[in-house]
């Protein structure tokens, strides 16, 4: 599903130039569930940022699903994220004047869905996250949980390929966060390959490979 | 395009900070709203002062007899003269772009002194000798009877037509003055038609002043001899008046053995070079209004454009939110754009319909209060001036939503999902 070859990635500022990933090779296949687990600053976080082509790298070579994703366009790009990838967030991300029914259906508004229909299919996906009763409620009104089970649904409303989760349990409780994982590997079962970035052992834990990073490097790849 | 969520997001935006909406937009409603009233005002100006020209010929020239300044030919400077009927048959004869000619004559100069009485009523009034060629050049409004015609001036018939305050002076309300008879300067005349000026204010009031008779008439029964007070000329159809103007005086010239360079002989007034320059003061006016007025918007404009970068600048999270879920960068333009225009299109409608209510209102309380409209008359813009300034709005609101929207797209999501 991805493959990625030797990629580089240096950021510029100023006069510095700051060397993040310096050559990673990666291979995850489809419906492969693999942790990213690394110190702050070790490159995780852009590794996950390339993957979900929100940032280009310098040189190497990334592969999703047979398509080859080097220097595309704003419009191309915008496009493959909403078919192919959902995204999770440490701070959830919820667009805070939109209702959850909205919010899960919003990558369903940029497939210029009839709004009618979407929010229909949006309220499907909420109940299968349990939140059918909140769907009429804010992002502010909603606890911790129940936001990131928004976003989950938000993340698989598109039927992507892969889901790409930043710290999914970061602002979490431990039990929620727990609940979260089950959450997710239950997605992992219908078929979506599923990457999580996450400094807590017992989250790397519960996928089946864990990746670890140091100093833009992969050191180590654990199979659980 | 006209999805709900589109809307909500515009609303959203808009409503999170009333004080900010409400101040840009009165920007906005400020710009439109001066150019409505000082282009109001700006025709009301041009209406009004046309309105004095009543509907006069504007290719008219007006020739009357002044004292000579040269001495010429044996006479000596000083000298008086006037116009006279083989002038009135020289014209005809010599100046084929003539279209109409009316030579008249002017009874006597009896300031303060009633000079037209009715049974026991009296007035002052001017007393002018026409022919029915003056109604063309100059015309009045007859709102009785007829003006002065051919049968008229052959037969030499006295009859008289007289303003609306000569009706108002000589006669009581309830009397008829069509077909009395008024005595002027010790003659009788038949009253054979009623006139309202088409001017306003003062100058209407005088011309309601005058009484018309016959030209010839008024010539054999005051002893005028043939003498002609002055002559009003209109050029035919594509011809300037200015050149008629020249040949006139030329002529008028040579026939009263005035030397050629004498200029201030013959006086003379042409009405297309004033109504020119007043057609020149009225477009300098125009001009003026429309860069005051646009300058005024573009500020309210820059203040919507400045405005929206600092929304966009609030919103870099969510914007990049909506780009990683799949939003491209054209939607993110025209969503802000979209906000932009509709800002700045309500506000400016709003300041539209307020400008043009004011104007009404002007209009209305002019006409209620009969104000003394000389210089000011319906003051207002047309539809095809609302509809443009309508359209610049629109297109100047997308200018201010543009800087910004390409602010938004140029963020790259990442940088826009860092943002805290």
């Amino acid at each position: 599903m991805i493959q990625i070859n030797n990629i580089h990635k240096s950021y510029i500022t100023g006069q510095n130039s700051l060397h993040v990933l310096k050559g990673i090779d990666l291979r995850i296949e489809a419906g492969e569930m693999i942790s990213i687990m690394g110190a702050s600053g070790s490159g995780k976080s852009t590794l996950l940022n390339i993957l979900g082509i929100l940032d280009n790298y310098d040189s190497g070579e990334y592969i999703l699903n047979g398509l080859k994703i080097k220097k595309l366009s704003e419009r191309k790009a915008a496009q493959l994220r909403n078919k192919m990838l959902g995204f999770v967030f440490q701070s959830f991300n919820l667009v805070s004047f939109k209702n959850a029914m909205e919010n899960v259906a919003l990558p369903l508004y940029y497939q210029d869905i009839p709004r009618k229909k979407r929010n229909l299919i949006a309220m499907e996906y909420l109940d299968r996250m349990g939140l059918k009763e909140w769907a009429h409620h804010l992002p502010n009104e909603l606890s911790g949980g129940q936001k990131q089970r928004t976003a989950i649904a938000r993340a698989l409303i598109s039927k992507p390929k892969v889901i790409l989760a930043d710290e999914p349990t970061g602002a979490l409780d431990s039990v929620t966060s727990l609940e979260m994982m089950d959450i997710l590997q239950e997605i992992n079962k219908t078929g979506i390959t599923m990457v999580i970035v996450t400094h807590e052992y017992d989250i790397a834990a519960r996928t089946q490979k864990t990746v670890r990073i140091t100093d833009g490097l992969i050191t180590e790849i654990i199979n659980n | 395009m006209f999805d709900l969520d589109r809307w909500q997001e515009i609303y959203h935006v808009l409503r999170k900070n009333k004080l900010r909406t409400f101040l840009t937009a009165f920007g906005v409603f400020w710009g439109i709203f001066m150019l409505v009233i000082m282009l109001g005002s700006g025709k009301g100006l041009e209406q009004g002062i046309t309105q004095n020209f009543g509907d006069m010929a504007t290719n008219s020239v007006f020739i009357w007899t002044q004292q000579t300044t040269i001495p010429y030919k044996g006479f000596p400077r000083g000298r008086r003269y006037d116009f006279d009927n083989e002038d009135t048959k020289a014209f005809k004869h010599s100046i084929p772009e003539i279209k109409y000619l009316a030579p008249r004559i002017q009874a006597g100069d009896f300031r303060g002194t009633n000079n037209v009485i009715r049974g026991l009523k009296s007035g002052v009034f001017n007393i002018m000798g026409d022919y029915p060629t003056f109604n063309q050049i100059d015309p009045l409004n007859i709102i009785q009877g007829r003006f002065i015609n051919d049968n008229d001036i052959t037969e030499k018939r006295k009859v008289a037509v007289i303003g609306t305050r000569v009706v108002d002076i000589l006669f009581l309300k309830d009397e008829k003055p069509m077909g009395q008879y008024i005595q002027i300067q010790g003659v009788y005349f038949l009253v054979v038609g009623i006139f309202k000026s088409k001017r306003t204010g003062e100058q209407a009031n005088q011309e309601n002043m005058n009484i018309y008779m016959p030209f010839t008439t008024l010539q054999k029964t005051y002893n005028y001899g043939n003498a002609v007070g002055f002559f009003s000329i209109t050029s035919k159809d594509g011809i300037p008046v200015g050149v008629v103007e020249e040949k006139a005086i030329r002529l008028l010239k040579q026939r009263h053995f005035v030397a050629p360079d004498d200029e201030s002989a013959v006086g003379h007034f042409n009405l297309k070079k004033e109504f020119d320059k007043m057609q020149g003061l009225f477009l300098g006016i125009g001009l003026l209004v429309w860069i005051v007025g646009i300058g005024t918007l573009l500020a309210g404009v820059i203040g919507v454009s400045n405005i929206m970068l600092v929304v966009v600048k609030e919103r870099t999270k969510e914007i990049g939110i909506m780009r990683a879920l799949g939003a491209t960068p054209f939607r993110i333009i025209t969503q802000i754009i979209t906000e932009s225009v509709v800002l700045t299109t309500f506000a400016g409608y709003f300041g539209l319909c307020v400008g043009v209510g004011l104007l009404e209102l002007i209009n209305y309380l002019l006409g209620s209060t009969g104000a003394n409209t000389e210089m000011f008359l319906h003051p207002g813009i047309t539809f095809s001036v609302a509809i443009i300034a309508l359209s610049i709005l629109i297109v100047a609101g997308a200018l201010a939503g543009f800087i910004p929207a390409r602010r938004a797209v140029a963020i790259k999501p990442i940088d826009a999902l860092r943002a805290e």
